[in-house]
């Protein structure tokens, strides 16, 4: 019994993790129509460069949300010099975040070496809390706490703000949005420095749990593929079911089908990409 | 003119292992052949129909896995290479059934998510595939009793068949089939409208395309004597897709440059440069954005107007020519 | 028995009716002409015939054939043919190879991976000969990028015609064309042999009507005036479609 409930809780904090990984993809993918494939490069950035940080003395929160800036940075460096040179070339664009992806993983192989980096739970969220009479460890619920708040601030970006009008108005169409006046480009450099931002602090506040280590990037972006396609792009609600959904099955399969763990995460997405390609909440097909 | 540069080159091919210097560049070369095989498969897809797919090391992977079992399961190399063909075959027709329900980048994503339900099955169901320690091989085939056990024989071993692949591909290309099919890259819509069955042309390409990557992938298993997860992994589905893009999608030749291109990197620079992932990244971004149409078309362009430029004023101009490279 | 029949098709996208009850019937070798204002639903009609698009309610027939669940392409087979507004060629290919491509895919070589294509000799001279039709044969070399619009609009018919159709639909051949070359166009159309049946869609009244020998007006996604040159021409509610905009 007690292992079901710690498989759920632990399911819940992944899907709280990919949830700050997938919402940026989303995002991306719902406006630029570019799934990124830099994005778990991204992810895997802001680990390394929270190292860093911490090991100079910054608090977690603190190197949590200035490596999201940094990740951030490099992101509206690529998408102003890069991609927007692409503009309309979405292949093209795809195929240099994949050969970015490439670069970003030997620069941090370059820099932090290759081996896999424990970073440091925050002190005050170590050791264990009581809930339902059992022991979880508080830093996992405090993961899906982070998840939680960070959602409801990107639903009122969205739903309450101008900046999100224009967003949504991108995602459901760009040329129209342009035609009335939104700057669409301006609009594709936040929205990729927003999502880098996400997944630079998604990587950090994984750290704790999943510590940073080459190939990190490669068994994060498939993960954020799924939960996209899942749930929808450009859907914030498709991205925070769908993470759940594919942290449950992640670690339910583990647990229950570890010779096909795998095969139980990527079935459900290729069922919906069969029989309903918006996926979940999404608007267009992929 | 053109008989006379093909004959050149092919005894220039089959004499490889003589002017190379040791056992290393053979295999290089070796290595630089069977990716080429691979990359001419994968642009059947990506160059003549327009599909650009991140999955296909899964097919790759899955003839060397069924490749290996068989072997070590004890049947004649005959046999193996039938059984590891006809099961990728049919993983090519599960893969293209699924994929073909997306367009463009649909397409791609769900080629991610195949390949990587192979990544996930050859990583985790160790049973069958050993996971992370792979699975080794002991031998290479002998076919009409000559043995492939050194590397210059295991080298014009592979010249034969990537000629064959070459010859095959140019066939078809050059075929109704092949026009039907670039015509499905152009103008879908359009095809359709002429009486062509869209669904079923990009169907049968993916099978063409995932019999050359399953013959590739067998070159691979008795090359290397060992198949593992990473072989199936994201990383090697983008190589082989930087091979193609490197080299020029529109032309025969393109992917050839391209396996050559990045197989050498591999190899030969990582001795001198330690980080040759980054290099490669690197080279795959600037082709994207400054030569798009590939390194061999590009090459041409800048040839042609390095020509023009250096004639002197007044005369002609080179004419434009429309339509060169497909694309 | 009638060459081409759609009877109470109907089509929606969203709350916006588009195609709205349409029931018409051209005979054999007719030539009809379909026009209305922009918006009228005269290209979505030719893309619910043709099986680009699938109709709500309703019907679709071929001489008397129900068509209306057969694929697009099968259609194709069955002797439909029609030409774009905008047009959609072979942009990287020589109008040969365009015409070429017309002409195969209604034959059993399309499926072909064996043989050479430059190599059919027949199959290139039939191609030859349709771009013969339309005025074209002496660019058979050339791309397709570098011909201008009319030349374009030409290869556009020359493929519809290659397809050696029963019913050949064409939408707005004209548009686009300079005064000379709508006449080139208006006689290709004049002379296309009777037993091809011709419906068109066309803005331009003044060039259509000569060709047209029976005219529906469609107005709102319904038909609203049907007959004759003659009838239609006289009809109150035409001048007020019309002269009213």
């Amino acid at each position: 019994m007690s292992l079901w409930l710690v498989l759920a809780v632990n399911s819940i904090t992944l899907g709280g993790l990919l949830f700050l990984l997938s919402a940026g993809f989303s995002l991306i993918f719902g406006l630029m129509r570019i799934p990124n494939l830099t994005h778990g490069s991204f992810f895997m950035l802001g680990a390394y460069l929270a190292v860093s940080l911490m090991r100079h003395g910054f608090g977690f929160w603190t190197a949590a949300v200035v490596a999201g800036l940094g990740v951030a940075a490099f992101g509206g460096i690529v998408e102003r010099f890069i991609l927007r040179r692409l503009a309309g070339a979405e292949l093209a664009q795809v195929l240099v975040t994949l050969g970015l992806s490439f670069m970003v993983a030997d620069f941090c192989l370059m820099v932090w070496t290759g081996d896999p980096i424990q970073i440091e739970t925050p002190p005050l969220l170590r050791g264990t809390a009581s809930a339902l009479g059992l022991p979880f460890p508080t830093y996992r619920l405090a993961v899906s706490l982070v998840a939680v708040v960070v959602a409801a601030l990107l639903w009122a970006l969205l739903d309450r703000t101008r900046l999100g009008a224009m967003i949504r108005a991108g995602v459901d169409d760009a040329a129209m949005a342009r035609v009335v006046g939104i700057r669409v480009s301006r609009l594709f450099t936040i929205v990729f420095c927003l999502g880098a931002w996400l997944a630079g602090f998604a990587g950090v506040i994984g750290g704790p749990i999943l510590s940073v280590y080459p190939g990190l990037d490669g068994e994060m972006l498939p993960l954020a593929l799924v939960v996209v396609i899942l749930g929808g792009s450009g859907s914030l609600l498709g991205s925070l079911v769908g993470s759940f959904v594919v942290g449950f099955l992640y670690n339910f399969g583990q647990a229950m089908f570890p010779e096909l763990a795998y095969v139980v995460l990527f079935l459900p997405m290729l069922i919906v990409l069969v029989m309903r390609p918006q996926g979940l909440f999404g608007r267009q097909p992929v | 003119m053109r008989r006379v540069a093909l004959g050149a080159a092919l005894v220039a091919l089959a004499a490889v292992p003589l002017w190379v210097g040791s056992t290393y560049y053979i295999n290089v070369a070796s290595q630089i052949l069977l990716y080429a095989v691979f990359a001419l498969g994968v642009n059947v897809l990506v160059g003549y129909a327009g599909l650009v797919s991140l999955g296909h090391a899964g097919l790759f992977g899955v003839a060397a896995y069924a490749g290996a079992r068989l072997v070590n399961a004890g049947h004649n190399h005959m046999a193996v290479a039938a059984g590891a063909l006809a099961v990728t075959l049919a993983t090519a027709a599960v893969f293209a059934t699924l994929a073909l329900r997306g367009t463009g980048l649909g397409f791609v994503m769900i080629t991610v998510a195949l390949g990587q339900i192979v990544w996930g099955v050859a990583y985790r169901w160790i049973s069958i595939t050993n996971g992370d320690n792979g699975l080794s091989i002991k031998g290479r085939p002998s076919p009409f009793d000559l043995s492939l056990a050194s590397p210059a024989a295991f080298y014009w071993g592979t010249l034969v068949v990537f000629l064959v692949a070459l010859a095959t591909i140019a066939v078809v290309v050059a075929s109704p089939f092949g026009a039907s099919l670039r015509g499905t890259r152009d103008q879908p819509r359009r095809m359709s409208a002429l009486g062509y069955h869209v669904w079923m042309i990009r169907f049968l390409a993916f099978l063409l395309s995932g019999f050359w990557s399953a013959v590739a992938g067998l070159l691979f298993l008795y090359y290397n004597q060992f198949v593992s997860p990473q072989v199936v992994a994201l990383t090697s589905s983008a190589e082989v897709l930087l091979m193609v893009i490197a080299g020029g999608t529109g032309t025969l030749l393109g992917p050839v440059v391209g396996a050559a291109l990045v197989v050498i990197v591999k190899n030969v620079v990582s001795g001198y440069i330690e980080r040759w992932n980054f290099v490669l990244g690197a080279i795959f971004v600037l082709i994207v954005v400054f030569m798009p149409e590939g390194l061999v078309p590009g090459t041409v362009r800048l040839w042609r107007w390095a020509r023009a430029a250096g004639r002197p004023r007044g005369a002609a101009a080179v004419p434009a020519r429309g339509g060169e490279g497909g694309r | 028995m009638s060459a081409l029949g759609v009877h109470h098709l109907g089509k929606s996208f969203g709350g916006l009716r588009v195609t709205a009850d349409v029931t018409l019937e051209v005979e054999p070798g007719e030539r009809r002409l379909i026009i209305g204002p922009n918006g009228a639903g005269k290209t979505t009609l030719f893309n619910l015939i043709t099986g680009e698009l699938e109709p709500d309610r309703g019907t679709v027939t071929l001489f008397d054939r129900d068509i209306t669940r057969m694929a697009s392409r099968r259609r194709v087979h069955l002797g439909i043919a029609r030409t774009y507004q905008i047009i959609t060629l072979f942009g990287g290919e020589t109008l040969l190879r365009n015409i070429t491509l017309s002409l195969l895919g209604r034959r059993r070589l399309r499926w072909n991976p064996l043989a050479r294509l430059d190599r059919q000799a027949a199959l290139i001279a039939r191609a030859r000969e349709a771009l013969g039709w339309v005025g074209l044969e002496h660019l058979a070399e050339r791309p397709l990028a570098q011909t201008s619009y009319g030349e374009r609009r030409r290869v556009e018919i020359a493929m519809a015609l290659a397809q050696e159709p029963r019913v050949l639909l064409l939408d707005e051949p004209f548009a686009g064309l300079s005064v000379e070359e709508r006449r080139d166009v208006l006689r290709l159309i004049a002379g296309i042999p009777r037993d091809v049946t011709i419906v068109m869609i066309e803005h331009d009244m003044d060039v259509a009507l000569d060709l047209a020998e029976r005219i529906t007006v469609l107005h709102f996604g319904q038909v609203v005036v049907e007959g004759t040159r003659a009838e239609v021409v006289a009809h109150p509610r035409t001048r007020e479609i019309y002269l009213g905009e």
